[in-house]
């Protein structure tokens, strides 16, 4: 076994090199001490607990993998929706392709302008929700991102937007490391649905921190892109005030290497939070699901609703905690991972936790691994339907709980019918 | 009498369980015309579901001697979806539940890819609706029961209608009902053997399999066979099954040992 990069020498010599983007006091203060965070904790290794079934070894060094480009030849999954489109080629913003940053209701900024004035409410919000959620397990490559990114949106609803934002991903070099940073406030009472699609760059380092006031309604839905030999980082930090929604949604087909964090803290009473992923993985893919939902308030609501369907030496993974402290009284929790292994060589490994303080509390927590049901196989077949038809069938059967998390019954729909033809596709 | 076209012939058909050294079928002729319904009667543990399963093409069989065919087409060969194609259909004793998948997505996609291997046009939505809602209603299926996933959650009652739901919309030529009647009670019978007895034609064959007379009070058998301990021991008109139903399987079974 090769030594593994996970000491604060290694971390050092591999920030040595890098010097953060230019930018105002607040921002350069912002990123000095994201700086500060990554050094103290150390970039991950495979000794860290938390990265036990995912190796971050190519998520953390200085190199990018080479990551072939891939050509769907297929409009964006997104594109028949009615929306405001932000493009990202390789991380970096084109605006030729991306409509204006213009919605009633919605005020839109790029990070990349917004670190250059010296007054912008992003101020107090850059770098925040991810120092919050280094504790009480270290995300460095988070703090990495705040260091370090290079664009992204950054985005405030004070009304009810009138149609989703799309942010459109698009990735044309084998060698882009990209690293966006989002930051989403959801005013007292506004609300939001945030697109997201398309694989962004041969390496991703995303975070996305979202602010819900109280009675804020937040809804996200992303597609990760089909490129097969991708890398994927991306975190999402969020904090929910009273009587707000949370929703977010994530399918993934192909990447190599996929991990997403998710760390949701719900602060005021009454809260509602959900986030759930799809993931089909074929061959080399590595799938890893990351939640942390802290419950701070009470008589609130989460539930995490993952599904993973893999083939062929492929791996999925899931850690998922639920906890609840002290006053959290009246918490309802519910977690599900479910893997189905189309191959024997397939392997799921599933980490459920909850850590409850409160004694009033319903949670519950379910992992399963399990390969398609031969009975309802043969069924369908009897009936005439193909194997591989039926086998289909099947597959979208198990991931549609997790796609019936998503509200827009025209998004779910749109959804199942790519998985469908990507399915298809993918036998040939 | 004029003698039909054969619908289903089978020979001598031996078969084993593939993971144990067990034979089930030990030598099975039985032919069927088109047109006629057959029944099939027997004690537990004599094969008769192993049969229909074999026909269908349900793993876990293998079959060690003999034939078996449907309108001259070898079956034994050929996937359990081309033989439904080639018009084979089996009624589940037990319907599988299969949660997820909407019924109505399930039978546009059956019949749909029958029609697709057989070189037909595909139905449109507005085609397969308005079918498959007056054939729903024959059966008593409403609408909330169309939309429901597969067999989830579903009486034995509505399972069984769903199965023969699924035979209406299918149309096939050669069709199994393996113990239809289990679970069933006799006003739920009577609504199946109903929706059977509507899809009795010259082109189309039957093979009921049944513990019970009962059954065949409601679909009237052409020609009755009691199975035992893997073949066929003894074939007459529908008076054997009333027979069994007086005197029980051992006189007829030790009258052929």
């Amino acid at each position: 076994m090769r030594a593994l990069k996970s000491n604060s020498d290694d971390t050092d010599a591999r920030l040595q090199d890098l010097t953060i983007p230019p930018g105002t006091a607040w921002a350069i203060t912002a990123r000095e001490q994201a700086i500060n965070r990554v050094r103290a904790a150390g970039l991950p290794g495979r000794r860290d607990e938390y990265w036990k079934y995912t190796n971050p070894s190519t998520l953390c060094q200085g190199g990018v993998e080479k990551a072939a480009v891939f050509n769907p030849q297929e409009a964006a999954v997104f594109s028949e929706i009615d929306q405001l489109k932000i493009v990202f080629v390789d991380g970096v913003f084109d605006k030729a392709a991306s409509d204006d940053l213009e919605l009633e209701g919605i005020e839109i900024d790029l990070l990349s302008d917004v670190t250059q004035r010296d007054i912008h409410w992003a101020k107090n919000l850059y770098g925040v929700l991810e120092a919050d959620g280094q504790v009480p397990v270290a995300r460095s490559l988070a703090a990495y991102n705040t260091a370090y990114s290079q664009d992204g949106v950054v985005i405030r609803i004070t009304g009810k937007a009138a149609k989703p934002v799309s942010l459109l991903y698009l990735h044309t070099s084998e060698t882009s490391d990209a690293i966006i940073h989002h930051l989403i406030k959801v005013e007292d009472g506004a609300e939001l649905t945030l697109l997201e699609d398309g694989p962004a760059a041969a390496r991703l380092n995303m975070v996305l921190e979202v602010d819900v006031a109280d009675n804020g309604i937040f809804r996200h839905i992303r597609t990760q892109g089909r490129d097969h030999e991708r890398r994927a980082l991306t975190h999402i930090f969020a904090r929910l005030g009273t009587e707000s929604v949370f929703k977010s949604f994530t399918m993934t087909v192909n990447g190599v290497l996929t991990r997403n964090e998710a760390v949701i803290t719900l602060t005021g009473d009454n809260a509602t939070a959900s986030i759930a992923g799809a993931a089909i993985g074929d061959g080399d893919f590595h799938h890893d699901d990351t939640v942390f939902i802290t419950h701070d308030a009470q008589n609130c609501n989460s539930r995490q609703v993952f599904k993973k369907v893999l083939s062929n030496g492929a791996t999925g993974v899931f850690q998922g905690k639920i906890l609840v402290k002290k006053d959290a009284q009246k918490t309802d929790g519910y977690q599900i991972s479910q893997a189905l292994l189309l191959h024997d060589n397939a392997q799921f490994l599933a980490k459920p936790e909850l850590e409850i303080y409160a004694d009033d509390v319903i949670c519950s927590h379910g992992s399963t691994t399990g390969a398609i049901d031969e009975d309802a196989l043969f069924y369908l077949r009897a009936r005439g339907v193909p194997l591989d038809e039926a086998q289909d069938l099947l597959v979208l059967a198990f991931l549609a709980e997790a796609i019936d998390e998503v509200d827009d019954k025209d998004i779910s729909a749109e959804l199942t019918l790519r998985l469908q033809q990507w399915l298809q596709r993918h036998r040939g | 009498m004029q003698i039909g076209k054969q619908m289903l012939e089978i020979k001598n058909l031996h078969v084993k369980l593939e993971d144990e050294d067990k034979q089930i079928l030990k030598g099975v002729d039985l032919t069927i015309e088109a047109g006629k319904v057959h029944a099939i009667m027997g004690p537990n543990g004599s094969g008769k579901s192993t049969l229909s399963y074999v026909l269908s093409g349900k793993g876990g069989y293998e079959v060690t001697q003999g034939s078996a065919h449907i309108d001259g087409l070898d079956l034994l060969s050929i996937d359990p979806e081309e033989r439904a194609a080639a018009g084979l259909f089996l009624a589940f004793q037990y319907p599988v539940e299969i949660p997820g998948v909407g019924n109505m997505t399930f039978l546009r996609t059956a019949v749909n890819a029958q029609r697709k291997a057989r070189g037909q046009a595909e139905l449109t939505g507005a085609e397969f609706l308005k079918e498959v809602r007056a054939k729903a209603a024959d059966l008593n299926i409403d609408a909330e029961m169309l939309k429901r996933p597969v067999n989830v959650g579903f009486s034995g009652g509505e399972k069984k209608r769903n199965e023969i739901l699924q035979m209406a919309m299918l149309e096939p030529k050669m069709c199994i009902l393996d113990e239809t009647d289990s679970g069933l009670d006799v006003d739920a019978m009577k609504l199946v053997a109903k929706g059977v007895n509507a899809l009795r034609s010259a082109g189309r064959s039957f093979l009921v399999i049944t513990h019970y007379q009962r059954l065949l009070d409601h679909i009237k058998p052409d020609v009755v066979h009691i199975m035992a301990n893997g073949r066929m021991v003894k074939t007459g008109g529908p008076e054997l099954a009333l027979e069994v139903e007086t005197n029980g399987y051992s006189d007829i079974l030790a009258e052929v040992a």
